[in-house]
């Protein structure tokens, strides 16, 4: 009899556990279908060729014009400033970490990369209102108060742990016999460095290069404060620009009207930001995947 | 000089303009984060005050407070713990002790959770303000926004928990299951406590990842100024994040002044739970060593 109980009890456990993992993909179903939803019905509305030819984006001025072009530029500027920023510095300190300092400097500088990377992005985003763009006015006065590249400096910070990380990750994965092989012949840390272990890591490297950026593309806080609300083509640095998650803030802190079609672009422009970092996560993937060397 | 010499001498040479290099690369990283603390320190102390700490939010910047945002962000974070937890960690357990590891089911749970832990933020408030706010009504609420929130962080929360069971010992699994123990007893009695500072660890900085996060409760609805307390899972809430959005986004100085003092409390509070993990995770490494 008591068997069969605990039997019973057992099989009803592992339902419930199965219930919760499937609420993860309840999750991307529910991603998927919200986005979906409004993006059908804007569709409707509004020719996809136009949203994606067209090089004007103000869909609350009368007469509303909705090309997307202008957020996927300003979003790339961001995306590529950034990157100029998190991943030399992420790289260089990954190789420092992994193939010059000593085990105690490693643990005084790993805890410093941990706390930076977990500065919430709204402070990363006040610090480039209040600190880095005045710093920027002081040196190219014509900087706008609101601009990309203050905007960009912060991401890039805020991103840099995570190259560092994973780099780093990658690069202490690389066995010691081929390190050690490659001082046996008398070269210096730098070409160990550079011939011998970057090459060696490079899938990691690599990945954690495209991770960065697409996190620098979904990143919101930090543009919504700092970068500008003007969507642009002009990919200025230094002037007033507006990213897809710039926009989407906007327009959930105003009063639009639910189920308007600006309301609307908010569910499309998700879309395409949805699907972009998914493309690019997906990317990140495939390079580890493929060019994995597998040390035995 | 013989010409072996002196291109020896040369690679000696870029090795160490390589080394100082990275060492400046290195001390910028520290550079920035101690200017951003000081600088937000030096903007934000003098009006962190203890009547800051518990006054409504004002129109006027030196009568404004951050109260309800303070306790809207501790009661969010509990529901968001309350709810996220228990997922996390049962999916975790589903994952490592019962899936069958070459079913396809097992496959598109991992690849979904690693999918997840990828999508930004703001895409999880859409999810929130589609599904939560706007299908089953439940408007701008506290719930929906700790439900927003939870999703965000299972991922997270799956993994870190996933590695903890994982580095329990397979003999004591065994061990267990020798004396004739359930499966689910083996769970609750052996393998869960062991696992536990792994997973409290992980979930630890999972919540204090939600603290800071704003984008996907301003998606669902949720604003920062806000001027009565919470008292139900169905009213509105402020935030600390949103309130320091709000006060950023004014044009005037003492607004800017205000918002430096609510990340400072913002950052004590994430400073203090991220001493805790890391203190857990020293304690059970030196344990387990």
């Amino acid at each position: 009899m008591k068997k069969k109980k605990t039997y019973l009890q057992e099989s009803i456990i592992q339902m419930i556990l199965a219930l919760f993992a499937s609420i993860s993909i309840l999750t991307t179903i529910g991603i998927v279908f919200s986005l979906l939803f409004e993006s059908v019905i804007f569709f409707n509305e509004v020719s996809i060729i136009e949203f994606f030819t067209t090089i004007r984006w103000a869909p609350v001025f009368d007469p509303p014009s909705f090309g997307v072009l202008p957020l996927i530029s300003g979003t790339l500027l961001i995306a590529v400033l950034s990157s100029m920023v998190s991943l030399p510095l992420g790289l260089g300190s990954a190789i420092y970490l992994s193939e010059f300092a000593s085990s105690k400097a490693r643990k005084l500088i790993k805890p410093i990369l941990e706390l930076l990377a977990g500065v919430p992005s709204i402070v990363y985003g006040y610090f480039a209102l209040t600190f880095i763009t005045p710093l920027l006015r002081t040196f190219l006065p014509q900087t706008e108060i609101f601009n990309a590249l203050s905007a960009s400096i912060a991401v890039g910070i805020m991103t840099l742990p995570m190259v560092a990380s994973l780099s780093e990750d990658a690069m202490m994965a690389v066995p010691n016999s081929i390190r050690q092989g490659a001082y046996a012949l008398g070269s210096t840390q730098l070409e160990v460095s550079t011939h011998v272990i970057v090459p060696a890591a490079f899938s990691g490297i690599a990945s954690s290069f495209v991770l960065a950026i697409s996190r620098a593309i979904g990143e919101t806080m930090i543009v919504a404060i700092a970068a500008g609300q003007t969507p642009s083509m002009a990919l200025n640095p230094l002037g007033s620009i507006q990213t897809m998650t710039g926009f989407m803030v906007n327009m959930a802190l105003g009063d639009i009207q639910q189920g308007s079609i600006e309301f609307k672009t908010v569910f499309v422009v998700g879309m395409v930001l949805f699907i972009i970092t998914l493309i690019m996560n997906l990317i990140a993937k495939k390079i580890i995947a493929r060019n994995r060397e597998v040390y035995a | 000089m013989t010409r072996y010499q002196k291109k020896l001498r040369m690679r000696h040479f870029y090795n160490q303009a390589f080394k100082i290099l990275l060492f400046i690369v290195i001390a910028l990283s520290l550079i920035v984060l101690i200017t951003l603390l000081f600088d937000i320190f030096k903007k934000g102390f003098q009006t962190l005050t203890w009547d800051f700490l518990t006054s409504m939010p004002s129109g006027r910047a030196t009568r404004a407070g951050i109260l309800p945002s303070l306790v809207g962000s501790l009661v969010l974070i509990a529901l968001t713990a309350l709810i996220s937890i228990p997922l996390g960690v049962g999916t975790a357990i589903y994952l490592e002790l019962y899936a069958n590891k070459r079913s396809r089911f097992f496959k598109l749970l991992q690849l979904n959770i690693a999918n997840l832990a990828g999508v930004p933020s703001i895409v999880y408030g859409i999810l929130g303000l589609a599904i939560f706010s706007q299908l089953l009504k439940l408007g701008p609420s506290l719930i929906v926004g700790s439900i927003t929130l939870s999703l965000l962080i299972l991922p997270v929360i799956i993994v870190s928990s996933s590695e903890a069971i994982k580095a329990v010992p397979s003999s004591i699994i065994d061990g267990s299951y020798a004396l004739g123990v359930t499966r689910w007893k083996t769970i609750t009695g052996v393998i869960l406590p062991m696992a536990l500072p792994g997973i409290m660890t992980g979930s630890i900085l999972a919540l204090s990842r939600a603290m800071g996060e704003a984008a996907p409760l301003i998606m669902v609805g949720a604003v920062g100024f806000v001027t009565f307390l919470p008292d139900n899972l169905l009213s509105r809430y402020s935030a600390l994040p949103l309130i320091v959005f709000n006060w950023t986004s004014r044009p005037q100085a003492a607004f800017a002044q205000i918002a430096a003092s609510g990340i400072m409390v913002m950052m004590i509070i994430l400073l203090i739970t991220n001493l805790t993990a890391i203190i857990i995770r020293n304690k059970t490494q030196s344990r387990i060593d």
